[in-house]
């Protein structure tokens, strides 16, 4: 066993260094290379050639563009957990924060009826998950340890109980007729339809890209030199001069704010938004996600985000032993997580800072024994 | 006067861990604050630092109140601590944690001549300067918070127990360097439990005991006290 872990982790660390070395050139061709594969991917003349990838249970597109919704999601998450180390368990709650500001706002089933034009509704989702962000973590982010946690735990439950019995929000009847987002091609066809999935995802896939340049930009900067500096030790930050509670409520409402992308993007494409979707499983499996990619380290985030959503639709219609696979995914999804936290606790790609704390903790709970 | 506690008190929750402390360090100086386990050392420094609030007195520095101020704005004013123990940060390399001491600094040249000086004075740091804090020594660790807080460029340098849990040799090493760091200018408060160490290299000291200030005097005043000499530095 831990000759093959250990195999496994220098061919790792071969490639690691593969990479680093490389010149820039080569390294640039190879993500324009990964870039283009996942433009490419949900065009049936494509994936039909990838064997065993495609979901034989559900439409591969739909289900990338689930994936794509989950990736944007973990790295979100991973602003607020990854990078400034603050356990928000409630995470999805900001997404439906997002997906019900655009369904009030644009649907014929909603109270007010004003009926605007989707487009111009994902900013003003952004901003009210951004202030939802702000109202939530001023009074918690004060604090230390695990009350943040179990703040956010009952804000996610307090978004759904009032989506399932709040008048306004409609419950399981929900709003339909959610307006797409805007475009037209040449001969009058909208660019965002009912049935191709194509245009959501590469749209998804784009805001990803730029979601990713912003967010690395960001932690290139003094802003990130003090998240990481907070998630270390945040005493010592304060020590340092390092203004904690700004700089933690900037992760907190930069985290939420993606998520209230995500969910304005959902409920473009859904057409429908109703209190159902928002169970609190989802938040757990984004958190699992990205603790499972490699917290603190945007491509783990993407890689844990994509594979654990992945993973969950690909059991689809697949038969072992006369049992549906699909009916067990969490018991799979949980079995997982386990043999990861045991072998592997800082994540499939880690952050190399974020490994060194893993090893630091460690030695400290041996001292403390 | 360069800082100056006034009748300090500080609660951490019903217990009372402070009772009206008063002490003033004044500029150029190497002030000593000993006693023993649980007398309150570390909270007085948690209290001028501003990681603590204090319940009741005031903590003025240069002049200026800043009981109420909070711990980041104290340093930006040139106070700053370096925490006891393993108060760096553990996945940033050596260089990395400097740097985040000069973090409310903007100027580039002053902030690597400081670096300079910084591995002049820790040969060890340089050594290690690419390593992760977390894989140092306990040695250098304490080195590494130091050179950190002196990244700064303190008025006032806050130092909780730089000598805990180091070699004779080492303890040495870092109380020479403290004298070194005081005499090209910078203030030092420390906070000791190896009181003969401390009283020798400090001009003035003050003895803590439960949360008190029992006793206040100079250095080689103190050194030769007949109740801190059993109390504090094992001799009869």
């Amino acid at each position: 066993m831990t000759t093959i872990l250990e195999r496994v982790h220098s061919g790792r660390q071969a490639v690691g260094e593969r990479w680093r070395g490389a010149p820039r050139w080569v390294r640039w061709a190879l993500l324009a290379a990964v870039i283009v594969f996942f433009y490419a991917l949900p065009n049936k003349e494509f994936y039909q050639y990838l064997g065993p990838i495609p979901t034989p249970g559900a439409n591969f597109t739909q289900v990338l563009f689930t994936i794509s919704i989950y990736v944007l999601l973990a790295v979100g998450l991973n602003i607020v957990v990854g990078f400034a180390g603050l356990l928000d368990l409630g995470y999805f709650g900001f997404f439906a924060v997002g997906a019900y500001t655009v369904a009030v706002l644009t649907s014929p089933s909603s109270d007010i009826k004003t009926l605007w034009p989707w487009l111009l509704v994902v900013p003003i989702a952004i901003a009210l998950t951004m202030v939802s962000g702000v109202m939530l973590g001023t009074p918690t982010l004060r604090l230390r340890g695990d009350y943040l946690a179990i703040v956010t735990l009952g804000f996610a439950e307090m978004i759904r109980i009032a989506a399932v019995s709040s008048e306004f929000l409609k419950g399981q009847r929900g709003f339909n007729q959610i307006p797409h987002p805007p475009g037209q091609y040449a001969d009058g066809k909208p660019v965002f339809g009912v049935l191709d999935a194509r245009p959501y995802y590469w749209l998804v896939l784009t805001l990803i890209i730029l979601v990713v340049i912003g967010v690395r930009n960001l932690t290139r900067s003094r802003v990130g030199r003090a998240w990481v500096s907070i998630r270390e030790d945040e005493d010592a930050a304060q020590l340092m001069g390092v203004p904690t509670f700004k700089f933690k409520l900037w992760a907190f409402a930069s985290g939420a704010a993606v998520a209230g992308l995500a969910g304005a993007l959902f409920a473009g494409k859904q057409n429908f938004v109703n209190s159902q979707n928002f169970e609190l499983l989802n938040s757990i499996i984004i958190l699992a996600a990205v603790i499972f990619g490699g917290s603190g380290n945007i491509v783990g985030a993407i890689v844990g985000g994509g594979l654990v959503a992945y993973m969950i639709e690909r059991f689809r219609s697949i038969e072992l032993f006369g049992i549906e696979l699909y009916e067990y995914r969490f018991l799979v999804f949980g079995l997982v997580l386990v043999v990861m936290m045991i072998f592997r606790p800082q994540g499939l790609i880690p952050n190399r800072r974020r490994a060194a704390e893993f090893k630091d903790r460690r030695k400290e709970v041996i001292v403390g024994e | 006067m360069l800082l100056e506690i006034d009748n300090v008190s500080l609660l951490y929750g019903r217990i009372q861990a402070l009772h009206g402390i008063s002490l003033t360090v004044n500029e150029g100086e190497v002030v000593a604050l000993i006693g023993a386990n649980g007398a309150g050392k570390s909270t007085t420094m948690r209290a001028i630092s501003g990681i603590r609030p204090i319940a009741s007195g005031s903590i003025r520095f240069e002049g200026e109140d800043i009981s109420k101020l909070r711990a980041d704005l104290r340093v930006r004013r040139g106070l700053c601590q370096a925490p006891e123990g393993r108060g760096i940060f553990p996945g940033m390399t050596v260089l990395e944690n400097l740097d985040m001491g000069a973090y409310t600094r903007r100027d580039r040249a002053g902030i690597n001549a400081d670096l300079e000086r910084v591995l002049e004075l820790f040969p060890r740091l340089r050594e290690r300067r690419k390593q992760p804090g977390g894989t140092l020594s306990g040695g250098e660790q304490q080195m590494l918070a130091v050179g950190r807080a002196l990244m700064s460029r303190p008025k006032l340098l806050l130092l909780d127990e730089p000598s805990m849990g180091l070699a004779p040799m080492l303890i040495q090493q870092i109380f020479s360097i403290i004298t070194e760091i005081n005499q090209q200018g910078t203030t030092v408060l420390l906070v000791e439990q190896n009181a003969q160490q401390a009283l020798s290299r400090a001009h003035r000291a003050y003895v803590l005991e439960t949360g008190r200030i029992v006793k206040s005097g100079t250095g080689q005043e103190l050194l030769h006290d007949p109740a801190v000499k059993e109390a504090y530095l094992g001799v009869a």
